[in-house]
């Protein structure tokens, strides 16, 4: 069982490493480059914790293995804020909000709720709720989480008026 | 918790997928969203030695309509079954269903292949690919063959599906323009496999029930097609005589298990009611 090469762009940063085969996402990301704002919170693709960005698109990546990723562009929670270290929008709005308490489920809410305001830049309360539906907050209740989403949306859209 | 070890392999072409396959008989699986490969294999319930991911195979990836028939390719994923518009208008039921399946990130992986080949009965696919009398299309080394949903299911986890067969596509008859359909689901919560499902199609003529079709999810080891309960609803008004007779007889031909999703009688009792609300709801739909 050869180890694979592996290539992907983290981050807007390309990245190389040898690797099993075997060696889901989630772990290359934490134990290979350091990233370690996704965390691995059930490992059994319940709690979303481990959400990142793969081409664009929410995925839960204790399920993925990191050959399923090969060549692809990942975003996680360290990619969120801008350059220059200011927070995104989602982040600035779950931090005036309330939207987190202990804050383990925090960066694959936060990542997934980037995502669906992407996809979706208007949502209603309930497009919100289902759009987190593969995310589980066991602090919070998640109302604060969705009025976080609603506050950053309005945000969003206010910026983009403006640009 | 880590999967066994495994050689990974990635074909461009079917062929190839099905080369690889055919070499490594009984030891390669099929890797597609792998949204319910890994978590076995996590378990070790599953120890591929070789796995073949699918995703570059763009011989896999289309969806065509046509006023005859449906073809989906084995890799189109949920969130893309949801997105067809095309789907949407000649075959609602299929974006119904998915959209009651797991949650965003997992619909955005799993695949309609993975769902129908894998053969959990929890899996929500294959009931509406017996109702809407799917049939399967399997390459093998041999060649090509058909296989109707109704039939392909064994048991748990058993299939018709040869080892060395790779599912490439589903093609549905396209249900006639006008038809009801209804996809009802009871679960624990929200991404939750099925603690009892029904799906119902109907076509309605002058008031009258001319075609029926009622399948159920996770009520027995495979899907079931309830053929006598779609029979007691043609030729009727899907009047309230009509509507129990369904019932019972779809029922009748339930085996839930007892199990963390509640005892077999109250599995069995819900089947009763998603049937019921599933025909309601598909009637009203109706043109
Ligand atoms: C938390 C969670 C909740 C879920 N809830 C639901 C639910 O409510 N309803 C539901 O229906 N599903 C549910 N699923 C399962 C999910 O929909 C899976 O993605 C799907 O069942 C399998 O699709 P896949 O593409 O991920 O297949 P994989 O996991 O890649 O494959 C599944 C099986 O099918 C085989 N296979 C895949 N594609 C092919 C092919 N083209 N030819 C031959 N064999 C093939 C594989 O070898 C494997 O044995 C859930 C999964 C999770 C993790
Ligand atoms: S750790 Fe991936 S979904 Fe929970
Ligand atoms: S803030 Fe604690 S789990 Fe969400």
């Amino acid at each position: 069982m050869s180890k694979t090469h592996v290539k992907m762009t983290v981050n807007g940063k390309p990245v190389e490493a040898l690797a099993e085969p075997r060696t889901l996402l989630i772990h290359f990301l934490r134990e290979e480059l350091n990233l370690t704002g996704p965390h691995i919170g059930c490992d059994t693709s319940h709690c979303g914790a481990c959400t990142v960005d793969i081409d664009g698109k929410s995925v839960k990546s204790c399920t993925v293995f990191v050959g399923q990723a090969q060549d692809s562009e990942i975003k996680t929670i360290e990619g969120i804020a801008h350059p220059d270290g200011t927070l995104h929008a989602v982040q600035e709005a779950f931090r005036q909000h309330h939207g987190l308490q202990c804050g383990f489920c925090t960066p694959g809410m936060i990542t997934r709720a980037y995502r669906l305001l992407q996809e979706n830049p208007n949502p209603s309360e309930e497009e919100i709720r289902h759009g987190i539906s593969g995310n589980l907050c066991r602090c919070t209740g998640y109302q604060n989480i969705v009025k976080a989403i609603q506050v950053a949306a309005e945000e969003l859209s206010v910026k983009e008026a403006a640009q | 918790m880590i999967p066994g070890s495994f050689d990974y392999h990635r074909p461009n072409t079917i062929d190839e997928a099905v080369g690889l396959l055919a070499s490594h008989a009984g030891d390669a699986f099929i890797l597609a969203g792998g949204h319910s490969l890994i978590p076995m294999m996590k378990l070790r319930m599953a120890t591929p030695e070789h796995l073949i991911d699918i995703q570059d195979i763009s011989e896999l990836t289309g969806i065509s309509v046509n006023a005859d028939h449906i073809e989906i390719g084995a890799a189109v994923t949920q969130a893309q079954l949801i997105a067809s518009a095309d789907l949407s208008t000649h075959c609602p039921i299929l974006s119904e269903t998915a959209l009651q399946i797991a949650d965003p990130q997992i619909r955005n992986v799993g695949t309609i292949g993975g769902n129908v080949a894998n053969g959990d009965p929890g899996n929500d696919m294959p009931a509406i690919m017996q109702l809407l009398d799917a049939a399967f299309v399997l390459r093998g080394p041999d060649g090509t063959r058909n296989v109707s949903a109704r039939t392909f299911y064994e048991a748990a986890y058993f299939t018709a599906r040869d080892e060395s067969e790779i599912l490439t596509a589903i093609r549905i008859p396209t249900p006639p323009a006008g038809h009801g359909h209804s996809y009802q689901k009871q679960k624990r919560k929200i991404g939750d496999y099925a603690t009892a499902a029904a799906g119902v199609i109907v076509t309605m003529h002058n008031g009258t029930c001319t075609s029926a079709s009622i399948a159920l999810t996770n009520l027995a080891d495979t899907p079931l097609w309830a053929e006598a309960a779609s029979n007691a609803l043609v030729g009727t008004s899907l009047d309230a005589t009509a509507i129990d007779a369904a019932v019972s007889a779809a029922r009748a031909i339930t085996d839930p298990a007892s199990d963390g999703r509640g005892p077999k009688e109250y599995r069995t009792h819900l089947a009763g009611i998603m049937v019921k609300r599933a025909i309601q709801t598909a009637h009203a739909r109706a043109a």
